[in-house]
């Protein structure tokens, strides 16, 4: 290309510079306004009010573990305690303490922050396994505290609150979901606003350093642990917010919230959506959210499903499925995605194979190993079998065999398919 | 007289029971472009962790401008402006050219460990980014991560962090270590630009480059320095030419 041409094009992708920056935000604004008119029914607005605590969790992972490069396997603590620290505040402004329930996600936000400055001065000292090994560790210790100190977290049946118990502010009492839903919308909005303003302040760069190569920050004036320091702290005052919305949002907090299981899925959240952009962690919370409000209505394998699921985007999809989404742009932006409609259709067929045959094969083992009691006889994709058969075992495997056979068969032709137009859409 | 920019004392280390350097006296002066070399395994690199923090002394004691700074944390040491470049390139792969100077400029601009602030609304650290970007050359790879730089353009890049905070005390070690002999003389022009005011530690082997830019040279064999000097007395000294250029014309 010529020095000019690169010029005007270089002239043409910047000027609108604050443009492109607002239209993801206006484009979130109108998607927001627009779903609960969409989703009507308590469950589906249920499931929305679900990923927009999700949403705010995993992206406040992701400071963590995408910008830092930091693996904390208890992050629940600072989402649970930030929940927990609202639920209480809340019980006081039932009491008569004066403060609009609308602020109480700031409430879990600074139990947050109280909490990660406290543990995250403990193990931000050290980097790497080091690091992941003693977060597990402090996990265990504050589910353990947390189960001596019964007056506090209420054990199993946690501390409840009211949330309609405050003043009324501008007509908000939050006695209806689209008061709770349009409050997490706020909440969420502001804090993805701010995360992302973090990244690009002097420090969050740093952070980025600090995960590339932590020794070298040092020789520039900086101190690694204490950015880690920083860091812990703000994704624990992001996570305290989505535990003050979840804490908003059910009226209720239990031990469960702060542990293991928690703990894992902001992580698997992360990581499926893709912790080396913003949008990853987001699209992340939304998928393995759906998965689990959504599936767990249809079958009790939810987890299993996760797993398969984790295992497979972990295997074929290093960069999580914003990776492969991204792997699209410069095609997309040439206008020749058309191009790869032929080869994706072709890998699709055995995909969905292996797809039905892993999910067969999830469903008769569960049903025969945890749901014994409702017998042999099932339902699957409309077709009526016995779970004990010889048959359904087969054509379960065989549908598993013919969907690997398959896809291992297309995978070259796809590969090159997408080399191909990816030259084309270069030149 | 007043005090060197940068002195050694006895300094001693070693690596379980290997004693690899052997009690170093050294003396860099201010606004010195002083040259350390020695062959292979001398210690050079070695001596360089231990100035700049690295590694911890076995004993003796390091100090710039008269200060005792043995036993600093090396971002402590880099505190006193002394700032240094890897002899292994040692860079931030996943972020661009830019950042990774960005993130090298932040310190010595008094920004801190700022997170109020817009890091592309900092004109200070923008200008002084960009100029560094310019004067390395890779003004072109500006947005390139650095983990997809050809060879010698990651040890500009090297020697970029190393400029970037304008210390007064750099340390290079083997800067040009790999360059064609072009990419060398780009790299000795700008070692000698940037250098122009302040103190130069340089380890390379390429003894044209040593000869042509050092006021002084050390000579460091097997862990002793044992010879320091004008480069025309260095290149006489017989003990020199035995253990080290005699291997080399001179
Ligand atoms: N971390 C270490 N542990 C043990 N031995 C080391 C270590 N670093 C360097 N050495 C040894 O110290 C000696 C000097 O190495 P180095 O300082 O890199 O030499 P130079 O830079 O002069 O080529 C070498 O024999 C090397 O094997
Ligand atoms: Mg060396």
């Amino acid at each position: 290309m010529s020095e000019v041409a690169l010029k005007t094009r270089a002239a043409r992708t910047r000027a609108p510079v604050w443009l492109r920056a607002a239209v993801p935000w206006a484009l979130a604004v109108l998607i927001i306004l627009a779903l609960p008119q969409l989703m009507t029914t308590s469950f589906g607005r249920t499931l929305l009010i679900e990923m927009g605590i999700a949403i705010v969790f995993a992206v406040a992972y992701n400071m963590l573990l995408g910008e830092t490069g930091m693996l904390s396997f208890g992050h629940a603590i600072y989402f649970g305690l930030g929940g927990y620290a609202a639920v209480h505040v809340l019980r006081f402004i039932a009491a008569g303490l004066l403060l609009p329930v609308a602020l109480l996600p700031l409430v879990g936000g600074l139990g947050g922050l109280v909490f990660g400055l406290l543990f995250g001065y403990l193990s931000t000292r050290r980097a790497g396994t080091a690091f992941a090994m003693i977060t597990l560790g402090l996990m265990e210790l504050v589910v353990a505290l947390a189960l001596i100190f019964d007056h506090l977290f209420g054990g199993e049946e946690g501390i409840s609150g009211n949330r309609t118990s405050g003043p009324e502010l501008f007509g908000i009492t939050f006695g209806s979901q689209l008061h709770v839903y349009y409050l997490v919308a706020v909440w969420m909005l502001v804090s993805l606003a701010l995360m992302r303003a973090f990244t690009r302040t002097p420090v969050g760069r740093l952070c980025n350093a600090v995960r590339d190569n932590p020794e070298r920050v040092q020789f520039l004036g900086y101190d690694p642990s204490r950015i880690r320091l920083i860091a812990f702290a703000g994704s624990s005052f992001f996570a305290g917010v989505a535990g003050g919305l979840f804490a908003v949002n059910y009226e209720l907090m239990a031990i469960n919230s702060l542990g293991a299981e928690r703990s894992a899925l902001v992580l698997l959240m992360a990581y499926i959506g893709g912790i080396g952009s913003f949008l990853g962690p987001i699209l992340g919370a939304v998928l393995v959210t759906f998965l689990q409000v959504a599936l767990s209505d249809y079958t009790q394998a939810w987890l299993l499903y996760l797993g398969l699921f984790f295992v497979l985007v972990t295997l074929f999809a290093p960069n999580g499925l914003i990776g492969l989404v991204l792997m699209h742009g410069p095609i997309a932006r040439a206008g020749l995605l058309h191009r790869l409609a032929a080869a994706y259709a072709l890998a699709l067929v055995p995909a969905l194979l292996l797809a039905a045959g892993l999910i067969a094969l999830v469903e008769i083992n569960y049903r025969l190993a945890i749901r014994p009691e409702l017998g042999p006889a099932m339902k699957l994709f409309g077709v009526a079998f016995d779970a004990k058969s010889a048959t359904a075992w087969i054509v379960s495997f065989l549908l598993v065999g013919a969907g690997l056979l398959g896809l291992r068969a297309v995978a070259p032709r796809v590969a090159a398919r997408w080399g191909e137009t990816l030259e084309v859409a270069r030149a | 007289m007043t005090a060197s920019a940068l002195e050694l004392q006895a300094v001693h280390k070693s690596f379980g029971a290997t004693a690899i350097i052997r009690g170093v006296d050294m003396s860099v002066g201010r606004g010195e472009r002083h040259a350390l070399i020695g062959p292979n395994g001398a210690g050079k690199s070695t001596l360089f962790h231990l100035i700049t923090g690295r590694f911890p002394l076995s004993s003796g004691a390091v100090r710039l401008n008269g200060e005792d700074v043995t036993g600093l944390a090396p971002f402590e040491i880099y505190r006193r402006k002394l700032a240094r470049s890897f002899q292994i390139t040692n860079i931030f792969p996943r972020m661009s050219v830019y950042e990774n100077l960005r993130c090298a400029v932040l310190w010595s601009l008094g920004h801190g460990y700022s997170f109020l602030r817009l890091i592309d609304r900092m004109p200070d650290v923008n200008e002084r980014a960009q100029a560094v970007l310019e004067r390395i050359g890779l003004a072109a790879r500006r947005d390139v991560p650095a983990g997809l730089l050809a060879y010698a353009e990651q040890r500009a890049l090297e020697i970029g962090l190393a400029i970037a905070g304008e210390p007064e005390i750099i340390l290079l070690d083997e800067p040009t270590a790999g360059m064609s002999h072009s990419e060398t003389e780009h790299a000795v022009e700008l070692i000698r630009r940037v250098s122009e005011g302040r103190t130069l530690l340089i380890v390379e082997h390429d003894m044209a480059v040593v000869f042509g830019l050092a006021d002084r040279i050390s000579v460091l064999v097997y862990g002793e320095i044992i010879a320091s000097d004008a480069p025309e007395k260095i290149r006489a000294n017989r003990a020199v030419q035995e253990a080290y250029l005699g291997t080399v014309p001179a």
